[in-house]
């Protein structure tokens, strides 16, 4: 009876929350064909689809090899027409078959899986072989086992495409190609091992409103075909095959959420005024144009952070300058004259291109990432530079570079502008001379120099992400030393300050467009330490506002200098906390 | 009525040996027959009509192989093999090469 239950215990996985929202439904994975197959069992009443879906795979992989084959020329060197005529006896090998088909009716496996496991079992026997023109066979093999999944799981993702009930989609990642089908009606969530807060994953999850979590890092090979799974992109938690209990849990707290959504949305049109009457300026960050109509709906007052990386990643060419100036245009004309801020590329890091542009670096972060890129870039850097300005005039614009470490990268980017300038002047294209130009305080060196910076710049951004990982040293997505991430350490908060104080003498405008503004813990302590504009991702205004509507700066000031005083993350952090849930205590 | 079991040695003369070319042409000519093949290498034993076995006992130039046919067609494909890798050593007859 028990062992039973073994099979499907619950298990429970943490990630990194990127789309908001729960959903609890049957999961379905998609395998990649460029990444290792996990192992995946299967329950025996699946044998035998299984084992059909290996014949099928088998068949269209002999036909479009041997279409591929016929196209060849036949004066074609004998060589290829040797290799094509090589694979197809491999694929016609029985033996081969048999194996395959034997090991998903002994382990119960996945077609997939058997597939790789018996292929790579050859290849490295191929591979251990001394004689070189023997060992070079392994890939062959290779090669043959990826057509093998790539017909496998071309049909998988058609099934998506096809779905007629709710799934959660369960994956190592998701590319474009595979994204491209999803259907919000049915695809209730999306979990992934791999990825962060701006992966193609997280861009797709959030633009379709599906609640989403990534860097899970091994749930696929945790979850089976038809598993039921709870996804919490509140939380950033997954919950495979959960009991009773946790099921019944999570209805709850998802109607409560729904709920609380909803009788926060009230709030949307009242403005974001603390009880003794400082007016504070709440915008949202956004990926897409299509996004800024969610900003006004949940009450934001304009864009404090316009990411500019979607034009790059989700198109597999380098955006022309008119597909810039179109996104822009779009969002600037929909806004009216509320001010747009807008990020010049931040490629690099965790943001490459789908076609791999960029060679990998041994320590990307602290590699050619950002500013750096657009700077060694140039072409790129001044196209949308030229299409910034000229959408400028269709309302309020600025321009904000980011990862900022010096004085020289400032002036040097400045300068860069200034030649797009006196391009759109010899083209006689017009534009607003007077584009207010910030810049983002991202790094240590930022912000220990805010001083001079501020010289330069028409306002600071700090972008709290980059500032915590470049200050505490810590690769949040490294699930080893996470834990040492926090916003709430002494040196984080204190760096803060800093920024604020010296922005504050060179009177010009500071914000805070990173997570920590989103965090209804955080936002009191912010205003203590002066700040009076946040830029926050979309679903969170309405939170955020109910909780600056029912402080006083007074109050904020006095938590502010509580923390200053503490000396450990640990207890600013249960400090905060406590703080908050006096506020809102339904947001906790 | 036993079935006709026929056996013989033969030695990998061609430069790369039994690599996947040959294999190939090795399993084309098996399975024109329809008595069983199996070749061993003195330490293991494979069916010869699959290129992924044969290409796998990797017989290098020298490799001393044993074909064992069964079947009433035995003697025939025992020959026809023999003359592959033996006389032929694997040179198609219209090839170029």
């Amino acid at each position: 009876m028990y062992s039973n239950w073994v099979n499907i215990a619950m298990e429970i996985k943490k990630g990194i929350a990127v789309s908001p929202g729960i959903s609890i439904a049957r999961s379905m994975i998609i395998d990649s064909e460029d990444y290792r197959i996990p192992r995946r069992e299967i329950k025996p009443s699946q044998r035998l689809v299984e084992t059909q879906r290996i014949r099928n795979a088998f068949n269209d992989a002999i036909e479009e090899l041997t279409r591929l084959g016929a196209q060849q020329d036949l004066a074609e060197s004998g060589k290829i027409r040797d290799i094509f005529a090589v694979h197809l006896r491999l694929l016609r090998d029985r033996s081969l078959r048999k194996k395959i088909t034997d090991l998903i009716h002994s382990e119960l496996v996945t077609a997939e899986y058997a597939v790789s496991k018996v292929l790579r079992e050859f290849a490295a026997h191929f591979s251990s072989v001394k004689d070189t023109y023997i060992s070079e066979r392994a890939d062959d093999i290779y090669d043959i086992e990826r057509r093998l999944l790539r017909q496998l799981l071309g049909k998988k993702r058609e099934e998506v495409k096809g779905l007629s009930e709710e799934v959660a989609v369960i994956a190592r990642e998701l590319s474009p190609t595979q994204t491209a089908g999803f259907n919000k009606q049915f695809v209730k969530g999306i979990a992934t091992d791999a990825g962060g807060r701006t992966s193609h994953t997280a861009i797709v999850a959030r633009s379709l409103g599906i609640p989403a979590v990534v860097a899970l890092e091994d749930l696929t090979e945790i979850v089976r075909g038809g598993d039921t799974v709870i996804i919490d992109g509140n939380r950033g938690i997954v919950i495979v095959n959960p009991d009773e209990e946790t099921t019944l849990q999570y209805e709850k707290y998802s109607s409560e959420f729904l709920e609380l959504e909803h009788k926060l949305d009230a709030i949307r049109a009242k403005p974001a005024v603390t009880r003794d009457g400082t007016r504070i300026a709440v915008f949202g960050n956004i990926e897409f144009p299509d996004e800024a109509e969610v900003v006004l709906q949940k009450g934001g007052e304009g864009i404090g952070l316009y990411r500019t990386e979607f034009l790059y990643l989700s198109s597999p060419t380098e955006p022309t300058e008119e597909q810039h100036y179109e996104a822009y245009a779009a969002t600037v004309r929909f806004l009216r004259n509320r001010p747009v801020v807008i990020r010049t590329f931040d490629l690099g890091a965790d943001k490459q291109t789908q076609s791999k542009r960029f060679a990998p670096e041994p320590n990307p972060f602290l590699g050619l990432r950002s500013i750096r890129f657009c700077l060694q870039n140039l072409m790129m850097f001044k196209t949308q530079l030229h299409a910034i300005l000229r959408a400028s005039l269709l309302g309020h614009v600025k321009i904000m570079f980011p990862l900022i470490t010096n004085h020289q990268e400032l002036m040097q980017a400045k300068m860069i502008l200034r030649d797009v300038m006196e391009d759109l002047d010899d083209e006689s294209i017009p534009y607003n001379r007077n584009i207010e130009v910030g810049i983002m305080i991202e790094t240590p060196s930022a912000a220990l120099t805010a001083s001079t910076l501020a010289r330069d710049t028409a306002f600071f951004s700090i972008g709290t992400n980059d500032l915590i990982q470049y200050t505490l040293a810590v690769d949040r997505g490294n699930e080893l030393v996470s834990t040492l991430y926090s916003a709430t350490d002494p040196a984080v908060i204190r760096l803060i300050r800093m920024v604020i104080q010296d922005a504050n003498k060179a009177q010009i405008d500071v914000s805070v467009c990173g997570e920590m503004a989103s965090e209804p813990d955080y936002i009191m302590m912010l205003l203590g330490l002066g700040i009076r504009t946040i830029s926050i991702t979309p679903p969170m205004i309405p939170e955020i506002k109910q909780i600056i509507r029912s402080v006083t700066i007074e109050d904020c000031n006095n938590v502010a200098r509580k923390v200053l005083s503490m000396n450990s993350e640990r207890h600013i952090s249960s400090f905060l906390r406590s703080a908050a849930r006096k506020i809102l205590p339904e947001a906790f | 009525m036993g079935k006709a079991v026929c056996e013989i040695a033969v030695e990998i003369k061609n430069m790369h040996g039994l690599h996947m070319r040959p294999a190939m042409q090795f399993v084309d000519i098996a399975n024109q027959f329809a008595c069983d093949i199996s070749v061993s290498n003195g330490e293991k034993v494979v069916d010869g009509k699959s290129i992924m076995q044969i290409a796998l006992l990797a017989a290098t130039h020298g490799t001393k192989l044993k074909i064992k046919a069964e079947g009433d067609d035995a003697q025939k494909a025992i020959n026809a093999l023999q003359e592959l890798v033996e006389s032929r050593r694997f040179i198609d007859p219209d090839s170029y090469v």
